[in-house]
């Protein structure tokens, strides 16, 4: 077991910086995932915690060590690769006992703890089969196996589960999150998928273009978005974002219409001056007849469990998620509210949170 | 129940007439369409080879049709020295030659594998030994090797002043026969090094990143890893080269001819030297089928060494 600290990170490709100062500090045995869009520099931050790339400035500490200068392999670490790299000329004992026949083991220790990985991860029956012969699920099950026979002191996950169908997935993301809670491992995970980071994570770091926007668990990040991009990211569907103005103790967006603030925003306290955003999540949105704006219905998407319904209220439009059945044309007028306490609002200018 | 609804659904297949049915006839089909590739198989291949096989059953000389004399031609090579150097030669040749590329061809892939400045340059100019018309590098390895005009003399005695004298890289058995080698792997390294390169390029580099962080040492990277997965690629162009180095005749017969004293013929310039220039068509064909086994042997080499491995993608024959 052992924290990992990463101080101040940046990471160049020739001229181009992709990392541009990155901190994260995580606890022994903590799940933390690393979430954001396609190239914001997630793998490249792992991959040097790694070893795979060298660091061009900053400092990286594994359990109090700093391993700046560490090769890969006195590391510690075992990770799992996106595409599993599965040595295809091994069967899957072979896989798994690599890194100790490499270390020199003796014969009966591979066979206890392969042994051991494979009933972790019920692979008893696969041991002589090479990759080729198995399943997209059992092979990651193996790549899974060939880290956790290291007993390393962190795992890396660079996407394990993005070439599985969606079911599997759903599947493999509590298989992986109750294994590393039985291990109790230090783990660093890498998505691009936002569900992903907020069922699993312990801790999940939100990344964009090289830089960090927000760290935290994730009901604060769905509560307290901490700026617009974190806000657009965390969460589905996706927040509503409002443009508009404080006026008169309401928030009034372009064409007029008054909505309802946050109760420290709307009586005494200081309410903000400037251009806004105003932000609802879809599912604080509710239906409020005789007190709710008007809002017309343009499409109605019914999941079975809630009910998605695209308003246009005035210019903007607004998703809204109920769960009670609606059963609107589109053209209609249904009266919605924000629920007050629940809004966020946003500085325009600098993004943060107000 | 209407009657009249019943036809609208018996869906009747109109039959086929007797064109149609001969061409959904398998046997029929197999041999149409094997005709036309047995055919040039037999013309281009299977006659030339037949005849040769023939003519080495008969006492046949240029300018004389022969009659059958059975094995004759064979009891007569049986007792003849230079036919048995020449076999020696040829495998002596093959082997030190096969090794010799394969080590350094193997090494340059590796090498060009790598992350280099100028990589496409130093490949094109890796591949120029084996683009040159092979007399033409023949000749000038015979200026190479020339007593008198010898580069390597030259550097070597005028330039360095490490020697005396001038090598004498052909006039004596044994360091002709090395120089023929070193010939011959010159001109075969780029075959080998841009195949395996080509292997090299297969193998994904998360394997190796794989192999680093499991602990793996950069040798046991080579031959945990690579080694094992560049073999099925090796094990064709191993045969490939085999079988182009045992049949080899434009470099030894541009280069020495087979002297001194006949000691670097191999089985297909002696070939040529008795059929041709000798006249001896008939003896010349027995040598020549005398290759036959040592290919047939080659061949089944690769068929086995080529064998699918069972970790291979595709349908297993295991
Ligand atoms: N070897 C490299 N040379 C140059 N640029 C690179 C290299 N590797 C990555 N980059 C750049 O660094 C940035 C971050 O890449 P990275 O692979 O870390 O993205 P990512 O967040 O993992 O994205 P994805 O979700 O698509 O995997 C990208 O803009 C990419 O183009
Ligand atoms: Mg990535």
């Amino acid at each position: 077991m052992a924290s990992v600290s990463i101080r101040n990170v940046r990471k160049s490709f020739g001229s181009t910086e992709v990392l541009h100062g990155v901190s994260v500090e995580i606890a022994d045995g903590e799940f933390v995932v690393l979430v954001g869009p396609s190239g914001c520099g997630k793998s490249t931050l792992l991959r040097m915690i790694a070893g795979l790339e060298n660091i061009t400035s900053g400092e990286i500490a594994i359990g109090g060590r700093v391993v700046n200068n560490v090769p890969p392999k006195d590391r510690d670490i075992a990770m799992v690769f996106q595409n599993y790299a599965l040595y295809p000329h091994m069967t899957v004992r072979d896989n798994m006992a690599f890194s100790l026949s490499l270390a020199k083991a003796p014969k009966q220790v591979i066979e206890a703890e392969v042994g051991r990985a494979a009933r972790i991860l019920g692979l008893e029956g696969l041991l002589h089969r090479y990759p080729r012969q198995l399943s997209g699920g059992q092979r990651q099950r193996v790549a899974m196996g060939r880290a956790i026979v290291r007993n390393p002191q962190v795992f890396l996950f660079d996407e394990p589960l993005s070439n599985l169908d969606a079911k599997l997935r759903v599947q493999m993301r509590a298989e992986i999150r109750e294994l590393q809670m039985r291990l109790n491992t230090t783990t660093v995970y890498v998505t691009h998928d936002q569900i992903e980071a907020m069922t699993m994570a312990d801790k999940i770091v939100v990344m964009n273009s090289g830089h960090v926007e927000q760290i935290g668990p994730p009901l604060e990040l769905y509560d307290r978005p901490a700026n617009l991009f974190v806000a657009g990211f965390i969460g589905s569907p996706a927040m509503n974002m409002i443009e508009g103005r404080v006026e008169d103790g309401a928030f009034r967006s372009a064409d007029g219409t008054a909505w309802p603030l946050p109760p420290a925003n709307g009586q005494g306290g200081a309410a903000p001056a400037g251009p806004i955003i105003y932000g609802v999540r879809p599912e604080h949105v509710r239906l409020a007849p005789g007190e709710g704006i008007p809002a017309t219905v343009q499409v109605v998407e019914p999941t079975g469990s809630e009910t998605q319904v695209l308003l246009r209220v005035g210019g903007a439009s607004l998703v809204g998620a109920f769960r009670e059945r609606i059963a609107a044309r589109p053209g209609e007028v249904l009266p919605v509210l924000p629920d007050p306490a629940l809004v966020h609002l946003f500085d325009r200018e600098t993004g943060r949170r107000l | 129940m209407s009657v009249t609804a019943a036809p609208s659904w018996s869906h009747t297949r109109p039959q086929p007439g007797w064109l149609a049915r001969l061409f959904d006839w398998k046997p029929f089909l197999i041999v149409v369409c094997l005709l036309p590739a047995v055919g040039l198989l037999t013309v281009f291949l299977t006659y030339p080879l037949g005849l040769g096989v023939w003519l080495a059953f008969t006492d046949t000389k240029i300018g004389r049709s022969g009659r059958w004399v059975g094995l004759e031609n064979f009891a007569y090579l049986m007792e003849d020295p230079t036919f048995w150097s020449a076999v020696f030669y040829s495998v002596f040749y093959t082997a030190v030659a096969t090794v010799g590329k394969f080590a350094l061809g193997l090494w340059l892939a590796l090498l060009l594998n790598n992350h280099l400045p100028f990589k496409s340059l130093i490949r094109a100019i890796i591949l120029m030994p084996w683009i040159v018309p092979t007399v033409l590098s023949a000749i000038a390895f015979w200026w190479i090797y020339d007593p008198q005009f010898s580069i390597i003399s030259y550097v070597f005695v005028d330039v360095l002043g490490l020697r005396e004298r001038y090598f004498d890289f052909l006039g004596s058995t044994w360091p002709a026969r090395f120089s023929l080698i070193a010939a011959n792997i010159w001109r075969g390294i780029p075959f080998v090094a841009i195949c395996l390169l080509a292997g090299l390029q297969t193998i994904s580099p998360s394997l190796y990143e794989a192999a680093l962080l499991d602990g793996a040492t950069p040798w046991q990277r080579f031959t945990r890893i690579t080694v094992p997965l560049l073999m099925p690629i090796l094990a064709i162009v191993m045969t490939f080269s085999i079988i182009f180095t045992f049949t080899d005749f434009q470099l030894v017969y541009a280069i020495t001819r087979g002297g001194p004293v006949n000691s670097t013929h191999l089985m297909a310039t002696l070939a040529f030297q008795r059929g041709i220039a000798g006249q001896e068509l008939a003896e010349g064909a027995a040598i020549a089928v005398s290759m036959i086994p040592f290919l047939v042997f080659a061949t089944l080499f690769s068929y086995f060494a080529l064998a699918r491995r069972k970790w291979q993608q595709g349908e297993s024959n295991d």
